[in-house]
């Protein structure tokens, strides 16, 4: 299983970034393997709709959850129908999330943030 | 400009609550024959001041992409297309997002199966009345919708043949102040003597110069203090059209809805030579 959190860099210490379409980086750890990539954010460059851009990169990096302090509504739609699971982050740590959400301590995420775009599914 | 066709005045400022719909319509009706055009999409109140009747509306609509899924075969061309990012796929599903869609086409274009067509959006509306010789034509963009600039290119469409134009625009300098400001021939800026004033007019200066307009300001709510912003305007040559006194009697007027201009003589012979000067300058 693969899971995905918007981090502020390209390494365990960057942290949670609070943005999700605009993170800089998506930290990748992969259940079965343990290993852990990060992968450049490239919809930080869109002019607009980077969320769905960056939900777009998810679903074709296979992700199955993601983790994320919040996330708006196109977002939603996207992984939705890709059925990606998302779980809300509970402080900074990149791994201390990880490590959360395999205890099952992490709750999904059930507040959709009103965006630029401003639709609240 | 052609021979046939009166000048085009936007009235325009840095930020809102300078002036423009005030300045606005009471430099249309002592205009005598003209059009006032509310550009002023997110909030139009020009109608409140020129109370227009016999009222037309039109719906105004824009074109987004329509699926049909049983021709799509996932290949993904439309979704790399969009710089904007309104399209996404997931397996064989196409998720269409309208409100990030700029109505470009080019997802249509790009389909190799035909899948993708187009169809109409409503974005908002224009109404068209007539108050005296004021032709009054106002946009409304529907609440929730994130672009004004298709309604405003529609709103100056409309048809005008006889008597100038006052182009009522929305306050700051993104796109639909460009837009509303384009086709016209002589840029008016409200700005307020403040320090505050003073930054939001150089923003607007900054846009108008850039399009090579000719312009002048109208101060509002001058009072006889030295203020910066008529010191900018001395130092950089900038012409000062009018110059609108701090007067309560004014706010009175407007927060009753009254057009200033019927209500006291000194003001209709100021906006008369307001626009007898921006006239003077265009020739």
């Amino acid at each position: 299983m693969k899971i995905a959190i918007p981090a502020n860099g390209s390494s365990s210490e960057s942290g949670v970034c609070n943005a999700f379409g605009r993170a800089p980086y998506f930290m990748i750890h992969d259940t079965e393997t343990n290993k852990t990539v990060y992968l450049e954010n490239e919809a930080t460059r869109s002019p607009d709709g980077a969320g769905v851009r960056a939900s777009q990169s998810l679903v074709n990096a296979n992700i199955d959850v993601v983790l994320t302090p919040r996330c708006g509504g196109n977002v939603l739609r996207v992984l939705d129908a890709a059925k990606v699971k998302i779980y809300k982050t509970e402080g900074e740590s990149l791994k201390d999330n990880i490590l959360a959400y395999k205890d099952g301590k992490l709750s999904v995420l059930d507040e959709i943030q009103a965006g630029l775009h401003g639709r609240r599914s | 400009m052609g021979a046939d066709r009166k000048p085009t005045i936007a009235v325009l400022s840095g930020k809102g609550g300078a002036g423009k719909t005030f300045v606005s319509v009471n430099l249309a009706a002592a205009a005598g024959r003209s059009y006032y055009l509310d550009c002023d999409i997110e909030e139009p109140n020009g109608h409140l001041f020129l109370k227009p009747e016999s009222i037309e509306s039109e719906d105004v609509t824009v074109l987004v992409p329509k699926i049909n899924l049983e021709q799509c075969d996932a290949c993904g061309l439309c979704v790399d297309f969009c710089r904007f990012n309104a399209l996404a796929h997931i397996g064989s599903h196409l998720l269409i997002f309208e409100e990030i869609c700029h109505s470009c086409g080019g997802c249509v274009l790009v389909c190799p199966s035909e899948a993708l067509t187009e169809k109409d959006k409503v974005v908002g509306r224009i109404e068209k009345g007539r108050a005296g010789d004021v032709i009054v034509i106002t946009g409304i963009l529907n609440i929730g919708e994130v672009s004004g600039v298709p309604l405003i290119e529609k709103i100056q469409d409309v048809e005008r043949n006889d008597g100038l134009t006052i182009i009522d625009c929305p306050p700051g300098t993104a796109c639909s102040v460009l837009e509303s400001i384009t086709y016209s021939d002589y840029c008016l800026i409200v700005a307020e003597p403040t320090l505050f004033g003073l930054h939001n007019f150089q923003m607007v200066l900054e846009l108008v110069s850039l399009l090579k307009k000719p312009f002048g300001v109208v101060i509002n709510k001058f009072t006889k203090e030295t203020n910066p912003l008529e010191d900018f305007c001395m130092k950089e040559q900038i012409p000062i059209m009018a110059r609108i006194p701090h007067d309560l009697k004014l706010a009175k007027t407007i927060s009753t809805g009254r057009l200033v201009i019927d209500q006291e003589k000194a003001y209709l012979s100021l906006f008369k030579k307001l626009l007898a000067d921006i006239l003077g300058e265009l020739n």
